[in-house]
């Protein structure tokens, strides 16, 4: 257990570096620059020794691979670089950004699952019946709206309707006060819930389906045991690992931002720095954010494939097997 | 009733209440930098010219008024000015404000290490000499007269010489004379101002400003409905039109400086014939651009959008659609049987653009011009514009309160961004340099009228439409003057009273 936890932390590396060095090349080919995306089309009325003046403030005045091993060289260190705007270092921005995001995660992945599972549970034992279609019907709305749909039209509803809006821009941490921090996290998570409950329900129940027709089943039912005592005892549990998988793929991608919900709530989340940064071009600020999502994702896939072990004893990561 | 109940407390649950005598605003795009002279965005002005002041500013019909300076003169032939500084003015470090901040800061915007954009527009300016604490003689070297207007902008405020002379990092530390003094910017989230109490105007009449950045300009309206913000600055007329007819909130609109235009590569084939340009001119209905892009909310306008300067549209050329005609000059040109042209636009910015470019678009196929459109990403246009890389190009340019200064970049031969425009001629040149040592107002209005009538017949550009720069207020928020340059100067005028 313990070298396959070893080898796996070691086949980041690779990982890490190939996302770095790709966000790297990529940001640098998209055209325009820190000096252009601040100025705008006014950057036509700088002189040269003006432009000059300016590449060196924003560290662009050296080549390319020179940036990028100057940069991985502090990166080991651990530092990550600064943002001249946000005026702070580029992990402490992350760092600041990160909890509400994890927070918006967790939130959402957890209305997925209060939605998804038992609908999906009931369309599989109850199926083709009418409580079956109006689930799949839900199920492909969810899959069917975008987000920025649901989000504004959510938006819409409570101010037109209720005159109440639960983030206008005031954002606040759950450490300060609790209640407006869920009050304001609610709508969001919601939409991102929403969408991702359809995947969750449609997963259950397809799996649900697929264990109730296995053998092991049948004999449980043959038996003569309870139906109930076969779905919780026998079928749930098998059932639910696809589904794991699948949460696990959904966290990573929330992990790295919900960068259209942020933008609509008004949230300052990981995914609405790293957009700015991008629009901004502030080269220190992407790097540091994609490596950290990169990170993120990868964690995350280690841990559904450790969660696996637990609830499926047959797979297993010791060596000794 | 149970359910009644529960709406009710879902109601509470999700309603709170603003901190009294503080003004809370919100906008969609937040500063980009705090120092005020290496600064060229909008947002960031919105929030520097709180903090900041030059000599002069602007009012609400872009009359040239006092700020730091109380009065000031030309000499006869427009190459000295001198302005007499205001007394009793401190910084908000406390020190006080002298002739020699004023000198300080304008040598700064002149030194190219500074990267001032601005510097383009001072760069007349040879000394200024500090005859005494309170005088500053500018002295220079052409005459020019729309120097005074381009001194009205935060991008030529007064900065402290102690601080230049210091090092201290401009984008770190706002340290103004302004009506507001900065406390904290978190950007992309909030900026925190506080009153400041010493300002030598009447006022301010709030304690501070909650700054908010609310990136989707549909939960700002929404915002405003729900009674959560006070203030708002929209930029998107399809949301700020959202709020006509809602009797709860209160629209702002003022006709805006900024123009929406489509430019034209004169240097490029086979827009370096006059006749090709001028056809694209007759074949487009500029109010139907307007009405399709920007639901009518705007105006037609020729190339000076300033009140003072603007032309009856009937006296311009082309500027009502002749089909025929333009098919004529397509003929003339030896383009009988149409052409093909590619337009470059910027995919939200404006918000408008990429109808705009539609509307023109099918409108050009009428006359037997096939425009292909290429809707880039903000930073990518903007590349592509500096460089002229483009056949034409859908753009928002921003205005001047002069007409010289508004457009001394595009249509001299000396003129910053001529190689964008790639179009001057010598009575365009004339015209302007005629312009700048102009002093008497009846001359220079001739003077630009001119102006602007040639320039709409050789075409280089088609001008569209001006929109309304749009604020929205709840109704107890009284003393803002909307300005046609979106400044938010008269911020410190604003009363909150009845606010509950």
């Amino acid at each position: 257990m313990f070298a396959y936890l070893v080898r796996r932390i070691l086949s980041f590396i690779p990982t890490l570096l190939g996302v770095s060095l790709l966000v790297f090349v990529a940001i640098r080919l998209v055209p325009g620059d820190a000096i252009t995306a601040t100025l705008g089309t006014e950057a036509g009325m700088l002189t040269d020794v003006q432009r000059q003046a300016l590449e060196r403030y924003y560290g662009l005045d050296k080549p390319g691979w020179q940036q990028y091993f100057v940069w991985l060289g502090e990166a080991l260190k651990g530092n990550l670089g600064f943002s001249i705007r946000h005026g702070k270092a580029v992990i402490s921005l992350i760092l600041e950004r990160f909890p509400l995001t994890l927070e918006l995660a967790l939130f959402a992945m957890v209305i997925a699952l209060v939605i998804g599972i038992p609908i999906g549970l009931l369309s599989a034992i109850k199926q083709n019946s009418i409580f079956d279609i109006l689930g799949r019907f839900i199920a492909l709305a969810g899959l069917a709206m975008p987000n920025f749909l649901v989000g504004t039209l959510i938006i819409f509803a409570l101010s037109v309707y209720f005159r109440i809006l639960p983030n206008a821009g005031d954002y606040t941490d759950f450490a300060t006060n609790p209640l407006k921090n869920l009050q304001q996290l609610f709508f969001p998570a919601f939409t991102l819930g929403f969408a991702f409950s359809a995947s969750v329900m449609r997963m259950t129940r397809s799996s649900m389906l697929e264990v109730l027709n296995e053998d092991y089943v049948r004999t449980a039912r043959s038996k003569g045991l309870a139906n109930r005592r076969i779905i919780n005892k026998h079928a749930l549990r098998n059932a639910l690992i696809p589904v794991i998988t699948l949460i696990g793929v959904e966290m990573g991608y929330l992990l790295g931002g919900a960068f259209i919900v942020e933008q609509i709530f008004a949230l300052p989340g990981l995914g609405r720095l790293t957009i700015n940064a991008v629009s901004q071009r502030e080269y220190a600020l992407v790097q540091g954010a994609s490596l950290f999502i990169a990170l993120n994702i990868v964690v995350v896939n280690l841990l559904v494939d450790l969660l696996y072990a637990t609830l499926d004893p047959r797979i297993s990561y010791d060596d000794s097997n | 009733m149970k359910r009644f109940i529960a709406l009710l407390g879902l109601i509470l649950f999700f309603s709170s209440s603003l901190a009294q005598g503080t003004l809370v605003l919100a906008r969609a795009a937040d500063t980009t930098g705090l120092d005020p002279h290496t600064q060229t965005a909008f947002a960031s002005f919105r929030l520097l010219e709180l903090i900041y002041e030059p000599l002069v500013t602007l009012d609400g019909d872009l009359n040239i008024v006092p700020a730091l300076a109380e009065s000031w003169s030309f000499n006869d032939d427009s190459t000295v000015l001198t302005m007499n500084l205001r007394q009793g003015v401190t910084f908000h470090d406390g020190s006080p404000f002298t002739s020699a901040d004023v000198k300080a800061s304008f040598e700064r915007i002149l030194n190219e290490e500074t990267g001032a954009a601005s510097r383009a527009n001072f760069t007349s300016i040879e000394s200024i000499d500090t005859p005494d604490d309170y005088t500053a003689v500018f002295n220079l070297n052409t005459p020019d007269v729309p120097l005074l207007a381009a001194m009205a902008s935060v991008g030529a405020a007064i900065v402290s010489d102690e601080f230049i002379a210091g090092g201290e990092d401009f984008a770190a530390k706002a340290i103004g004379t302004g009506p507001f003094i900065l406390d904290q910017w978190t950007p992309e989230e909030v900026t925190t101002l506080r009153a400041n109490t010493d300002w030598w105007g009447e006022g301010p009449y709030v304690d501070g400003i909650e700054m908010r950045v609310i990136p989707d300009e549909t939960s700002i309206v929404a915002a405003l409905r729900a009674g959560q913000i006070d203030f708002a600055l929209l930029n998107d007329p399809i949301a700020a039109t959202l709020l006509i007819g809602d009797s709860s909130v209160q629209l702002n609109q003022v006709p805006a400086l900024a123009y929406h235009v489509l430019q034209l590569n004169a240097s490029r084939e086979p827009m370096d014939k006059l006749e090709v340009r001028q056809a694209i001119s007759c074949a487009i209905d500029r109010q139907e651009v307007l009405d399709t892009a920007s639901l009518g909310y705007g105006e037609v306008t020729g190339p000076l959008t300033i009140p003072a300067f603007k032309v009856p549209n009937d006296e311009l050329f082309c500027y009502s659609k002749d089909v025929d005609k333009a098919k004529e000059l397509l003929a003339q040109a030896g383009y009988a049987d149409g052409l093909s042209l590619k337009a470059i636009v910027a995919s939200a910015e404006p918000p408008t653009a990429l109808s705009e470019a539609q509307s023109i678009q099918a409108q050009l196929a009428e006359v037997g011009i096939d425009l292909e459109i290429e809707s880039l990403e903000l930073s990518v246009y903007i590349d592509r514009w500096l460089a002229a890389d483009f056949d034409t190009a859908v753009a928002l340019n921003g205005g001047r309160p002069d007409p010289y200064t508004m457009y001394v970049r595009y249509f001299t031969k000396d003129g910053n961004l001529l190689k964008v425009s790639n179009y001057v001629d010598d009575t365009l040149d004339s015209l302007m340099a005629e312009g700048r040592a102009e002093s008497d107002p009846a001359q220079r209005l001739e003077i630009f009228t001119q102006f602007q009538k040639h320039l709409t017949e050789m075409s280089p550009w088609v001008w569209l439409y001006h929109d309304f720069e749009y604020t929205a207020q709840q109704p107890y928020v009284s003393g803002f003057v909307p300005n046609p340059t979106d400044s938010l100067y008269s911020l410190s005028q604003v009363k909150l009273e009845g606010k509950e």
